[in-house]
């Protein structure tokens, strides 16, 4: 299990690679949902002031 | 199927489709991804020459492929619009950006992270790392062009035509990068020598391509739903959600 | 009117007419060159006299001055005439805009890119740059700065309708002009080392040809675009 964490020395470097790979790719992700979900929100909110 | 194609670009649909696609892909994405990082991680030997830190390539490697697979759907968006004003288009062009420019970022952080124990130093004048950065400085002007103009629509032209005259560019800017590194390379550089590479590597790098295809899809979609809601929020088609 | 140009004539007309309006306002026009100047005076205030490091470094210093003095001046190509609205009549006009394009890249390679022809290669000598170079040197200044007025022209197109155009054009253009850069200093460089440089003075040939082809259409459709 260590030796699998260290990567053969290599963990100072292959780790973090893989670390900003998913932390950009969930950004990518989350960001736009969660726009999305604000956007939904908001109209949703204007839409029920206006029924009343 | 010209009327497929009529329907699946009226936004109301397409934001339908993707909304009911999203889930799958998701699933699609993460059992691809699982499978592509256990071959890679730990299935896969360490390399006879470089060790573990070769491991950097099965997130290098895609990265590289999709920042200009990404290009390229975005110049044929560029072209969809000059030619038919597709909506959808404009959007999939827009949307396209900054997940291009991100998998381009991705691509020169981790080339950098598996120079620094290979080459020696982070950065390296390499024409593959500067051709890359060159991109990079393309999907961030594409994406500063856009927010500089206020009308959206306007704004959808003007990324097309830059994305097409970028396209155009892109084979003689990889041309040239090439042709002046070889005549500038300094010794210090290794080349990465190829020995034929494994099944047992490759795999899990086509694994790691191929997730990161649907991720892209995935991601665009996201995207895409947002900034069509974004746009069209007085139509009717948002009132009835 | 009832008489009308012909193609021909429209052309030399808006070239004629560009030509004269550089030429009232010298002083403005002057700026880009003095700004190469400029540019290059910087560098041996900042590395050192040391001659045989400016010598080497020569070739590279005038292009990347050049690139910048190029780009600070390309705002002036349709800069004026968006402001004052005869940019709607050209689009208007029943020539083919390319073609009209084309004019006013002209007349304004013309007023930037010519003086540079006489500029660089005194900069070069005060650089120390070799003087088997300097033939070469107005060769690529010759084939090469046509080509950044071409390829400047569709960035200005895109943003000229912008308050803020100038920083987002240099994003767009710049990039653009690194394959012109490097064939360009690599031939100057080659030939203040004594090699031969028809290969790259071939290849900023082809780059010359093809932008002039492609660039005034993907310019008069950004025109269009920034227009409406």
């Amino acid at each position: 299990m260590i030796e699998f964490f260290n990567m053969g020395g290599y963990a100072m470097f292959v780790w973090p690679s893989y670390a900003i790979s998913a932390l950009v790719l969930w950004l990518n992700w989350y960001l736009p949902r969660n726009q999305h979900r604000k956007l939904l929100r908001q109209l949703q909110s204007r839409h029920g002031s206006q029924q009343q | 199927m010209f009327l497929w194609f009529h329907k699946f670009g009226s936004p109301p649909h397409f934001y339908r489709i993707a909304g009911k696609w999203i889930p799958w892909l998701s699933g699609l994405f993460l059992v691809l991804v699982t499978a592509g990082l256990f071959g890679g991680l730990i299935a896969a030997p360490p390399d006879y020459q470089q060790g573990d830190s070769y491991r950097i390539m099965f997130v290098h490697v895609p990265s590289a492929w999709m920042s200009m697979l990404v290009y390229v759907a975005m110049a044929v968006c560029g072209i969809i619009i000059m030619v038919w004003r597709m909506k959808l288009a404009e959007i999939v062009l827009i949307s396209s950006a900054p997940i291009g420019a991100s998998f381009t970022f991705l691509a020169l952080v981790t080339g950098s992270l598996w120079g620094k124990p290979m080459w020696g130093t982070y950065w390296v004048w390499d024409a593959r790392l500067t051709s890359e950065l060159i991109l990079l400085f393309l999907y961030l002007g594409i994406i500063g062009l856009h927010n500089a103009i206020e009308d959206k629509r306007v704004a959808a032209r003007a990324v097309a035509i830059l994305a097409i005259v970028g396209a155009v560019n892109v084979p003689i800017i990889h041309f040239s990068v090439e042709w002046w590194n070889t005549l500038h390379q300094g010794p210090t550089v290794t080349k990465f020598d190829k020995p034929s590479i494994y099944w047992s590597m490759l795999l899990p790098l086509l694994l790691m391509a191929l997730s990161f295809q649907v991720y892209y899809v995935l991601a665009l979609f996201q995207q895409c739903r947002a900034e069509l809601l974004r746009r069209e929020r007085n139509s009717k088609w948002v009132e009835e959600l | 009117m009832n008489n009308r140009l012909s193609l021909s004539q429209a052309f030399v007309f808006l070239l004629r007419r560009d030509l004269l309006v550089a030429l009232r306002n010298r002083a403005e026009y002057a700026m880009p060159i003095l700004f190469f100047v400029l540019v290059i005076t910087l560098f041996p205030l900042a590395i050192g006299p040391v001659p045989e490091l400016l010598s080497r470094i020569a070739p590279g210093i005038v292009w990347v001055a050049a690139l910048l003095a190029a780009m600070l001046s390309l705002d002036s190509i349709f800069r004026s005439d968006f402001d004052d609205g005869s940019l709607e009549q050209i689009l208007l006009s029943p020539h083919p805009v390319a073609v009209l394009v084309l004019a006013k890249v002209c007349a304004h390679w013309l007023v930037t890119g010519l003086p540079l022809l006489i500029a660089a290669p005194l900069l070069g000598q005060m650089l120390g740059m070799p003087q088997q170079a300097l033939p070469t040197l107005l060769l690529t200044i010759l084939i090469a700065t046509p080509v950044l007025s071409l390829i400047g022209a569709i960035g200005v197109a895109l943003t000229v309708g912008l308050r803020k155009g100038g920083i987002i054009l240099s994003l767009l253009v710049l990039p653009l002009y690194v394959p012109v850069l490097i064939f360009a200093a690599s031939a100057v460089d080659n030939a203040a080392a004594g090699f031969d440089v028809s290969a790259q003075l071939t290849m900023l040939l082809a780059f010359l040809f093809l932008s002039l082809s492609l660039s005034p259409w993907a310019t008069a459709a950004a025109l269009r675009m920034s227009a409406s």
